[in-house]
């Protein structure tokens, strides 16, 4: 079973262009991407690429976590490798497969680069992301001693 | 989010603005002036969102730009999801037994796919004081993806009940929440007995609270 692959219809991208000019878009929790997929935009938008898009679903289906999070040294963490391609291209991080061996090369930048841009550094879908509110926090015991409930108190509205 | 309903959200206030401008005219305004004006947020759900379709392809999923031409490059999920079995969550593929019924080969090390993982069958049970079943967390499935220095001691350390872990914390992406609802599946109602998968035993209830055991009004 092959799905079908659509392209956007014309009318479609007339609307959503017409929504993104109105600035009614863009919002990354409005996204509805594959679960785990990550933007990295610490630098991209700085330097005039679009943000960098890693789909987990796609390489962890070629590679197990280990191979990235423990011999590569990916850091669980959206954002905080601080990943550029000087360091790409010396063969750490994406650079360490995308190097024309393991996988494509890295002239292909517009596979990587390819997020709508100014979308912020985030991890698509996780729990936390998708809470209606804040998850509970347990409070301070410390800042809470002798502080009583106060509805007044701008803060507690 | 679908584009209709951004549309209507967009030509209602449109429409309602319009509406008011008419009622404001002298003609109108007699019969309509005591109405009072009904709330529009009463929707039917306020917060419920549910996603149409959980697997679209790169073009249309909202963060890859449509525009790059490399982006109808990249592979729709959906294609290379087919013949794998679901979940209800995450990327509705249970990656467990896709690996477990060898559909998917991902390697162990970076170039060579013939390397085996080292593997470690160890539940811990973790009990739990509510209602829910008890934790157990298993070995097996963690350490045919992750490596043990994945987890020790950054995120655990390695002894039996040695860490404290709760729900809220989970939630909030710490703990088992590391992974879990990152990447590996999510914490939603279908998925609480993934990890509460140890039933309470026959005739458990839980512990009343001391508000209800002193509760002066009983
Ligand atoms: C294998 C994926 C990949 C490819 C291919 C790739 N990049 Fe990048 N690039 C990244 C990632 C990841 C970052 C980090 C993004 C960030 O934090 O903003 C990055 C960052 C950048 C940055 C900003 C940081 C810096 O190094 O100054 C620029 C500019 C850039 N890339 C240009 C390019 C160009 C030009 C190409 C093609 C010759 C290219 N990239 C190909 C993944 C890639
Ligand atoms: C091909 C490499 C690769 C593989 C395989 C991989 N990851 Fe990642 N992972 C990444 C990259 C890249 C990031 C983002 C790091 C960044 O932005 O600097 C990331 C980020 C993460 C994060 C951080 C989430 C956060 O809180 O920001 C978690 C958790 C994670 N991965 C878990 C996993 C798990 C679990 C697996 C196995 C099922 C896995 N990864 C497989 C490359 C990989
Ligand atoms: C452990 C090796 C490895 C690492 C590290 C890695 N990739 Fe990949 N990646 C691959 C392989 C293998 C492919 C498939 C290549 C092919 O189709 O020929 C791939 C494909 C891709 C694709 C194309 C997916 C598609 O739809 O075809 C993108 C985008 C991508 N990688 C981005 C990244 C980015 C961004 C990073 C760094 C943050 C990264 N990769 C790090 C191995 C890796
Ligand atoms: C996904 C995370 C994860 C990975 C990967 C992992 N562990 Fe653990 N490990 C745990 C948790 C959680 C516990 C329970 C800690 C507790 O109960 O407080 C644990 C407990 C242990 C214990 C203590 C058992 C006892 O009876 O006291 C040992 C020993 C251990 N792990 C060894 C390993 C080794 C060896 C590996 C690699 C082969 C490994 N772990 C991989 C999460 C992990
Ligand atoms: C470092 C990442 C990581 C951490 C931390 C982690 N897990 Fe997992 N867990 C995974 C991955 C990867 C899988 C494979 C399935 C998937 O990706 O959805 C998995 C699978 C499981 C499964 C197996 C489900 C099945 O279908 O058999 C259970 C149960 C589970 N985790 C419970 C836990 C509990 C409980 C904790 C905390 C004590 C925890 N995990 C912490 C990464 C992690
Ligand atoms: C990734 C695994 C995982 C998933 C999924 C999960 N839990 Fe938990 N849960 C835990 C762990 C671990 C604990 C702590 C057990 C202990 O005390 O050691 C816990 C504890 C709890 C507790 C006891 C109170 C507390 O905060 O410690 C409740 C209630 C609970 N979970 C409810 C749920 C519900 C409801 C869901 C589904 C929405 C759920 N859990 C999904 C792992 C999980």
């Amino acid at each position: 079973m092959s799905p079908k692959i659509e392209r956007k219809h014309p009318l479609n991208a007339l609307i959503l262009g017409l929504l993104v000019s109105l600035g009614l878009w863009a919002a990354p929790q409005d996204s509805q991407a594959e679960y785990a997929d990550v933007v990295i935009n610490n630098y991209a938008d700085a330097a005039g690429m679009r943000p960098a898009v890693f789909p987990h679903w796609f390489h962890r289906i070629r590679f197990r976590c280990k191979v990235c999070h423990a011999d590569l040294g990916f850091q669980f963490k959206a954002g905080g490798n601080q990943i550029t391609m000087a360091k790409i291209i010396d063969g750490q991080f994406c650079g360490a497969c995308h190097n024309g061996e393991v996988a494509w090369s890295v002239e292909n930048c517009a596979m990587c680069h390819s997020g709508i841009p100014g979308t912020p550094t985030h991890f698509h879908g996780s729990t936390l992301q998708r809470l209606i509110a804040p998850a509970y926090k347990p409070l301070d015991p410390k800042e809470t001693a002798g502080v009583k409930y106060d509805a007044n108190n701008e803060k507690n509205k | 989010m679908n584009i209709t309903a951004r549309f209507t959200a967009l030509a209602l206030p449109a429409l309602l603005a319009g509406s008011a401008l008419l009622a404001s005219t002298p003609t109108l305004a007699a019969g309509a002036a005591a109405a009072p004006a009904v709330s529009d947020a009463n929707i039917f759900n306020r917060n419920l969102k549910k996603t149409a379709d959980p697997n679209p392809p790169p073009w249309e999923d909202g963060i890859h730009d449509p525009e790059n031409e490399a982006t109808h490059a990249l592979q729709p999920p959906k294609e290379a999801y087919a013949g794998l079995p679901t979940s209800t969550y995450g990327n509705h593929i249970d990656w467990v037994k896709a690996l477990d019924d060898g559909l998917i080969r991902p390697r162990w090390d970076r170039v060579n796919s013939n390397e085996e993982p080292f593997v470690m069958d160890l539940d811990i049970v973790r009990p739990v004081k509510a209602s829910m079943p008890d934790v157990v967390f298993p070995h097996r499935q963690h350490t045919e993806w992750l490596f043990c220095s994945n987890c020790h001691p950054a995120i655990f350390v390695p002894q039996k009940g040695a860490n404290q872990i709760n729900m809220s914390a989970i939630l909030l992406g710490q703990k088992c929440g590391v992974c879990h609802g990152k990447v590996s599946f999510p914490i939603t109602t279908a998925s609480c007995k993934k990890c509460h998968s140890k039933p309470k035993p026959e005739g458990w209830t839980p512990p009343l609270s001391d508000a209800t055991l002193k509760n002066p009004w009983k």
